[in-house]
């Protein structure tokens, strides 16, 4: 199965509620997938095509509201369009899902795969103080599993998260673990699971209003406040990375997605070399695992961040380690994808070069 | 013959004397009051309370909502 | 014939009309005699009238109603600016048993969001879309809006609209009621007695509509911006016939599906 068509058909096994979304290579398969398999008649799950993907994010935040699973899909110039809308979801504290099948950029840019849009994912691209919990599968089945994972995240801290995949992984056919169909919740278990969502205001409840207005500025700090709260507490809890050959290495490798998978062969080919190569792989972006990599900065003797950019995730390594080691960056850009070979060459000119 | 009698409560605090009202009604009960609100409106008050024959005309396109209109029948 | 007395007159058992209770106690916020209160209290004595208010799910986008949500004693949702049609669709498609209408101000439904406009009328969303039309933005300062005419004066055409420089006001409610999606479509006002008795039989046919499932209904409420036209209200309402209602033509403008011959 196709990386997009896992993520379609675990949609529609969570119980997800609705998708609406806009066709953009490389992830146009999602909502194709989705069309063919007419979950509205296997689940009653909506699926629309929106007018453009703004419309899609908006059509998201109005479903969010009314505390169904919702989610939307796009590829980097479509996630864009869709800032604005993530920041009102942020805002309104909305749980939803957003997949960003990343492609080479900036402007229409490519439609090879690319990890350009860590800044954007992790940093923000809307306005506002708000963060999206962000999360990186590196193979077909992470694809599927991590709807499962991103709505319990969502759910659970009222927060969007993105599935930060790229056209690599898109595209890819593996083999692929589905879970069996969940059943989605009906409206009555979603009234009293939800009870801030806007199902029609009973005689029972204040009225709910979804908004992410205040004109009072201590009002708005207040919120501001719970929110920066909300983004600790799921840094303090929700890190997932996974640590291969760490415990004797003297350098680190650190990737995400598919780039990760490259520099597994390119720790073996280093080992193989004699130099001791250990790889972080961060599986949740934000909250990034800052721990380890600061645990590791006292014992190694380098790091270097690979990716498909110009050297965003670099960053937030260096802010790890904190100037006590070298951290150094190899990238391909443009949808050109870094071979192991490479990634050891550089490895040896930047760190061990000297 | 029966006579229809009304008469209107404006919710003075609340009224902005905008004086839409005023034309609305077919018998120009109404009329903006010397007298000002804590917002410091001339809210809108009868003038001449006979008239009023308790149509609601002034009630419906008050903005604020602030009229409510009472009617009886006198024999 | 015994002289009587107010009273006597000012009696519980004679009230026949006060504000619904399906608006909040809340004060409103717009200006003196804007048509926006009165929009505002029509579509809460339909729902009232109805008795919806348990159903309903109102959506309010940015501009001078952005606040409706403090008014209207239901749930509601606050659109980004121009995306009301949009969100009302998210929520219509996974709860259509409830009732969903926009409110939105000209500047939003006919610029911003002219795109969410047209495609959510092509759909057929099973929604209500009331449209305050006053030709300015009212919550910026009185710039100029789409539906903004030829040679009025705003803070952004001070000198008056010059269509040659600035384009022509737009008919929004005109190019839905073409649209196959769109079952009822109509203009009215709420500045007279008259037109508020219209207005609200117009709402009324709205929601009766989205009740059986007919698509959209398309309500354009023509009202004053006295703040942004530099107006008392009564005179604006005034200017507005005199101005608006000439281009802005009220009345239905599309029934059943059908388009009502002019």
């Amino acid at each position: 199965m196709k990386g997009n068509e896992a993520i379609a058909e675990a949609a529609i096994r969570e119980g997800v509620d609705a998708y609406f979304g806009y066709p953009i290579t490389p992830q146009s398969e999602v909502i194709e997938y989705l069309m063919s398999e007419k979950p509205h008649e296997r689940t009653g799950m909506v699926v629309l095509q929106a007018e453009s993907e703004l419309a899609a994010i908006n059509m998201v935040y109005g479903a969010a509201g009314t505390g169904r699973k919702v989610m939307t899909s796009s590829s980097s110039p479509g996630i864009s369009l869709k800032m604005e809308g993530i920041s009102y979801i942020a805002g309104s504290e909305l749980p939803c899902v957003i997949v960003n099948v990343v492609r080479g950029g900036p402007g229409l840019g490519t439609i090879q795969p690319g990890q350009c849009d860590y800044f954007q994912a992790t940093k923000g691209g809307g306005h506002g103080d708000y963060r999206l919990i962000v999360l990186a599968p590196a193979s077909v089945q992470e694809m599927a599993d991590f709807i499962e994972t991103g709505y319990d995240l969502a759910f659970k801290y009222r927060n969007p998260v993105m599935i930060l995949s790229d056209g690599i992984i898109g595209q890819m056919m593996e083999k692929v673990e589905l879970k069996p169909q969940k059943k989605r919740f009906t409206p009555e278990e979603i009234i009293n699971k939800y009870p801030w969502a806007t199902t029609g205001k009973p005689k029972s409840r204040e009225r709910n209003i979804i908004t992410s207005l205040e004109l009072i500025a201590a009002k708005q700090e207040a919120f501001n406040q719970k929110l920066i709260k909300k983004y600790q507490e799921i840094q303090e809890n929700e890190i997932k990375y996974e640590a291969l050959n760490t415990d004797d290495a003297d350098y680190i490798l650190v990737a995400y997605g598919s780039v990760a998978r490259i520099c597994m062969n390119a720790m073996e080919e280093a080992r193989a070399k004699g130099i001791k190569v250990g790889l972080i792989r961060p599986i949740t972006l934000f909250p990034f695992p800052t721990p380890i990599i600061s645990k590791l900065a006292d014992k190694v003797k380098g790091f270097m961040s690979v990716e498909m950019s110009a050297g965003q995730m670099v960053e937030d390594i260096r802010l790890a380690v904190n100037g006590r080691k070298p951290v150094e960056f190899y990238g391909r850009q443009g949808g050109m994808i870094p071979a192991p070979e490479d990634i050891v060459i550089a490895l040896e000119q930047k760190l061990i070069g000297g | 013959m029966a006579k229809i009698r009304g008469a209107v409560v404006v919710d003075t605090e609340r009224c902005k004397g905008c004086g839409v009202c005023i034309p609305a009604c077919p018998q120009d009960v109404l009329g903006l009051a010397a007298e000002v609100n804590k917002k410091g409106y001339n809210y809108a008050e009868m003038k001449n309370p006979e008239a009023c024959i308790g149509c609601s005309n002034c009630a419906i396109v008050c903005p604020d909502g602030v009229i409510s209109v009472y009617k009886v029948k006198v024999a | 014939m015994a002289e009587i007395t107010l009273q006597d007159i000012i009696k519980e058992e004679n009230l026949v009309y006060s504000r619904t209770k399906v608006m909040t106690p809340n004060e409103l916020h717009y200006c003196p005699g804007c048509g926006h209160g009165t929009a505002h209290r029509l579509i809460a004595e339909v729902i009232e009238e109805m008795g919806i208010q348990e159903q309903t799910v109102g959506v309010t986008p940015v501009g001078c109603s952005v606040l409706m949500y403090n008014y209207m004693d239901i749930d509601m949702q606050e659109a980004a600016h121009g995306r009301a049609p949009a969100v009302a669709t998210g929520i219509k498609r996974v709860m259509p048993d409830k009732y969903v209408f926009t409110y939105q101000g000209d500047g939003d439904l006919a610029a911003i969001g002219t795109a969410e406009t047209i495609h959510s009328c092509n759909r057929g969303e099973n929604i209500c879309i009331f449209f305050i039309n006053n030709g300015i933005y009212g919550m910026t300062g009185g710039q100029m809006a789409p539906t903004t005419l030829e040679g009025m004066a705003s803070s952004t055409s001070p000198f008056g609209r010059d269509v040659s420089m600035m384009g022509n006001p737009i008919k929004m409610t005109e190019l839905v009621a073409q649209l196959a999606g769109t079952y009822f479509v109509t203009r009215h006002s709420v500045h007279t007695p008259r037109n508020v008795r219209r207005a609200k039989k117009a709402i009324r046919q709205a929601f009766e509509n989205q009740k059986a499932g007919k698509g959209v209904s398309f309500v354009e409420i023509v009202s004053n911006c006295n703040s942004g036209w530099k107006m008392p209200p009564v005179k604006a309402n005034e200017w507005m016939e005199e101005n608006m209602f000439p281009f802005y033509k009220l009345g239905d403008i599309k029934v059943d599906g059908k388009l009502v011959e002019k």
